[in-house]
């Protein structure tokens, strides 16, 4: 039997070895996608130097200033390593629209972004989870029909449309929330995130709907949920069984969907006129500000790879089963 | 039909004496002791009645049997009783328990009342009746929170656990334990003591020994008729196994398409049985009659017995694997078995879950690499993994014939394909549906349309589509019910005979190997304890876990 002390204690040994592994696997790639966005300097169309000056002068001082602020006489390897260097220590550059460094500009807008993203995520599981929960167990009644129904609209509609349309609704007929802006931080901050946060936990809500619900109706076909009602637990109690049974697709989606988030909070932050990382990219874009764009795509693809990494050891957490069979590895 | 059904069973049944008078008639007690008194039971679906009116009651401490094969209504009966019918089901009748009576159809309230502490349903199969994430103690934990009136602390909560637990023989780290981390007798014995936390009056269980292994299966049983006893349970056992019955149950009940056939005190219905379905039963269970003997005789028809296929064999073995062993990581579940197949010979590999028999098969067919050892085919050595294999050579026919074929294509098209791998044309199609006793018409069914024997027979016609010269049947009966597990091997030693066919077959059930095989193999932890000829070594095993084995597949019950 594999529940002796020793057993234990070597499970957990050859699980903190797994843990390293999976680290290190995402540090790898980081350190791929690190080339592909470095190589954007270069990639990106037009004269490098150009790009870099922006609308500035090009005088013959401002280009030597310009190559040698990005090491540009450096062989291409050696700026990479330099590029790599200031990124880890969190110096990405100058941005050229902004005339202030890039981590100043992302550090100042970070925290909307993240609030709105936070909020919106939030928003989602707290609404989804039960009301799919619920519309498995009462499969058909009126509590079925209407998440299915609101399923349906939360998928299908895009979100600047939502987002217009409660702008219309509750601060331009019914002026109960603010029209734009971030408001003047803490409570009002949040105040002002409230629609913007809404309009992008409907799409999100409704895929965590629609993962819970058919997680739930296979889990309450098992026979450990009869088994669990012919002892007699309360319905409640059978139904947290089977919803810990369900955690692990329903994990999955919401990783998912919280990177798609990450997307979403473009279309929603230009709607309500929010200054964050989303504006912010879309600016950069069309300014060409490359230095801005670099980290921001190694911003988000940190993000992706830690929500990544984060739902591989929920999954852990969650099913015995596979921390058994990765100790066994 | 249905009609018919609803006014002959009361009649036959009290032809056959009703339900109390066999309680009254029989038991140790008279009626008013009698603890569990099911009347006029009926279960109606969707299209009419699918159970007809029973009445049966069970005095405390005792057991009553419930017998009859899959689609007999019994499990649905269970169900009824436990009131976890299915959507589209509903049941009348009266349950009258010595704490309360329960008029069918009931309230959601008043079962949840009743679920639990007064009636409790143990599943089929221990491999899913517990959830996967939780530990054994909290599954246990949360059965005697549902019951408990008043909120337990943490130290009593644990100490009733372990209380559970030693009543099934479990020691109390078990409740730290995690189902998959036990072997299916002691998962079965920790959802006994789930179902059983509560101390209910009534426990229903639903063919709890037939996911087991022969050894445990008695086990189980045992314990819970020893449980039965002190605490004063009725217990109703619903069953397929007639055989498992014996020495275990006082009254059985015989139930077919709905109606109760035939009713009475276990050992005469069992040495006497009135009804021709009854018999059918007895002579399909393979553990109450020995038919070693006569099988490939009376099959074959043409008088190929088993010497003559070992002579056949006398120009050389189909099959050599000398010194397999296999390892998974650091886990060895082979060390150094030799298996031989002769031509023509039906060779059995027996053993328990764990014992090695279905990876040795695997290796045969290629579908493991075997860490050391030769396996050689027809006098060639074959290097380890399928790429050295062809079709030719060898086909498996897999346990479970619901998840070997593809559902969304017809039974036609999936042989076709095998045809089409063979070079064969698609016109031997009917050939092949013949060859297994299907009609020519099922090659347009799909795998849903068919029942477990059938599909079954489909597998068997897919294995066979290439003409290969080794048949490897890995469980290959033992989902299906008694007596079409009797058809399955009926039909398989006729095609050995008839093909000339070399059959590997795996099995964890004596009795179906008895049956089939020529030698026979028994495996233990990796090792071979015994082989030799089938009929020497079921009848004289002489290692003591063949005679465990043997012991243990005779079904009969030890003295209490």
């Amino acid at each position: 039997m594999t529940i002796t002390p020793i057993a234990r204690a070597s499970q957990a040994r050859s699980l903190g070895r797994m843990l390293v592994v999976r680290v290190l696997g995402t540090i790898g790639i980081l350190l791929v996608l690190s080339i592909i966005v470095f190589s954007m300097l270069h990639l990106a169309p037009g004269d490098i130097v150009k790009n870099l000056l922006g609308n500035r002068a090009s005088s013959p001082e401002a280009i030597a200033a310009i190559r040698a602020q990005y090491n540009l006489d450096q062989p291409l390897y050696m700026q990479y390593l330099i590029w790599l260097g200031n990124a880890l220590t969190g110096d990405f550059g100058q941005s050229i629209r902004l005339q202030d460094s890039v981590s100043n500009v992302i550090g100042s807008r970070l925290g909307i972004t993240a609030a709105l993203s936070g909020l919106a995520f939030l928003l989602a599981l707290v609404v989804a989870v039960p009301l799919g929960v619920q519309s498995a167990v009462r499969s058909g009644s009126w509590i079925d029909r209407f998440a299915t129904g609101f399923g349906i609209v939360g998928l299908s509609a895009p979100t600047f449309a939502v987002g217009l349309l409660l702008l219309y609704v509750f601060a331009f007929y019914v002026p109960i929330f603010p029209v734009y802006g971030a408001g003047d931080g803490g409570l009002d901050t949040l105040w002002h995130l409230v629609l913007p946060a809404i309009t992008l936990a409907l799409g999100l809500g409704a895929i965590i709907l629609k993962l819970t619900r058919t997680a739930m109706l296979r889990e309450l076909e098992t026979d450990y949920v009869t088994f669990g009602r012919a002892r007699g637990l309360p319905d409640r109690q059978v139904h947290l069984i089977a919803l810990r049974n369900a955690a692990i697709p329903i994990v999955t989606g919401a990783s998912l969907v919280l990177t798609f988030l990450v997307g979403g909070t473009v279309l929603a932050e230009t709607t309500f006129a929010l200054p964050g990382l989303g504006t912010l990219l879309q600016g950069s874009v069309l300014f060409k500000d490359i230095a801005v764009v670099q980290a921001l795509t190694l911003l988000v693809a940190v993000t992706i790879a830690i929500i990544a990494l984060l739902a591989d050891l929920a999954y852990i957490f969650l099913d015995p089963r596979i921390r058994a069979k990765e100790s066994a590895q | 039909m249905t009609e018919t059904r609803m006014t002959n069973v009361p009649a036959s049944g009290a032809g056959l004496g009703s339900g109390s008078s066999i309680g009254s008639g029989t038991g140790p007690g008279i009626d008013s002791t009698a603890q569990v008194a099911v009347t006029g039971l009926t279960i109606d679906g969707p299209a009419g009645v699918v159970v007809a009116p029973f009445d049966f009651s069970i005095a405390p401490g005792e057991t009553l049997a419930l017998i009859g094969e899959s689609g007999s209504g019994k499990t649905l009966s269970a169900k009824a009783i436990a009131g976890l019918l299915p959507a589209g089901f509903s049941a009348r009748g009266s349950i009258a328990l010595s704490s309360a009576t329960i008029e069918l159809p009931s309230t959601d309230a008043v079962w949840r009342a009743t679920r639990g502490r007064r009636i409790s349903l143990l599943l089929q199969d221990p491999f899913t009746s517990l959830s996967p994430v939780h530990r054994c103690g909290t599954q246990i934990g949360m059965t005697i929170d549902a019951a408990s009136a008043t909120r337990l602390s943490r130290e009593e909560r644990t100490a009733r656990i372990t209380q559970s637990l030693a009543e099934v023989n479990l020691p109390a780290e078990v409740a730290r334990a995690y189902p998959h981390e036990l072997s299916g007798g002691m998962r079965q014995r920790v959802a006994i003591a789930a179902a059983l936390a509560t101390d209910p009056e009534l426990l229903i269980a639903d063919e709890p020994t037939t996911a087991l292994d022969a050894s445990n299966q008695g086990e189980i049983l045992d314990l819970l008729r020893g449980l039965q006893e002190k605490r004063g349970m009725a217990a109703l056992l619903i069953s397929h196994d007639l055989g498992m019955v014996r020495g275990r149950a006082e009254h059985v009940l015989v139930m077919r398409h709905g109606e109760i056939v035939e009713r009475g005190v276990t050992s005469s219905v069992l040495n006497a049985p009135s009804h021709p379905y009854t018999r059918a039963l007895i002579e399909a269970d393979p553990s109450l009659t020995d038919r070693s003997a006569g099988v490939v005789r009376t099959a074959s028809g043409v008088g190929v017995t088993p010497a003559a296929a070992n002579a056949d064999s006398a120009t050389g073995d189909l099959v050599v694997a000398t010194d397999i062993t296999k390892s998974f990581g650091d886990k060895t579940v082979l060390h150094g078995v030799s298996v031989t197949v002769g031509r023509g010979e039906t060779v059995g590999i027996v053993g328990e879950s764990g014992s090695g028999k279905t990876t040795i098969a695997r290796c045969i067919a290629g579908l493991e690499h075997e860490t050391s050892g030769v396996i050689e085919f027809d006098g060639v050595a074959l290097a380890t993994g399928r790429a050295s294999r062809t079709p030719k050579q060898m086909q498996i026919v897999f346990q479970d014939p619901y998840s070997s074929l593809n559902p969304m294509i017809s039974v036609g098209r999936s042989l076709k394909l095998a045809l089409r791998v063979a070079g064969r044309p698609a016109s031997d199609l009917n050939g092949l549906l013949q060859l297994v006793e299907l009609p020519t018409d099922f090659a347009s069914k799909r795998p849903a349309e068919l029942s477990g024997g059938q599909r079954q027979r489909v597998a068997i016609a897919r294995a066979l589509a290439v003409q290969p010269q080794l048949l490897i049947c890995d469980e290959s009966v033992s989902a299906l019910d008694v007596s079409v597990q009797k058809q399955i091997l009926d039909l398989l030693s006729k095609l050995r005979v008839e093909l000339g066919l070399s059959i590997l077959f795996i099995s964890h059930d004596l009795a179906v190997v008895r049956q089939l095989a020529d030698r026979v193999y028994v495996l233990r932890h990796g090792e071979v304890v015994e082989s030799g000829p089938c009929h020497d070594v079921l009848n004289a095993p002489t290692h003591p876990y063949t005679q465990a084995l043997v012991a243990a597949s005779i079904h009969e019950a030890p003295t209490h």
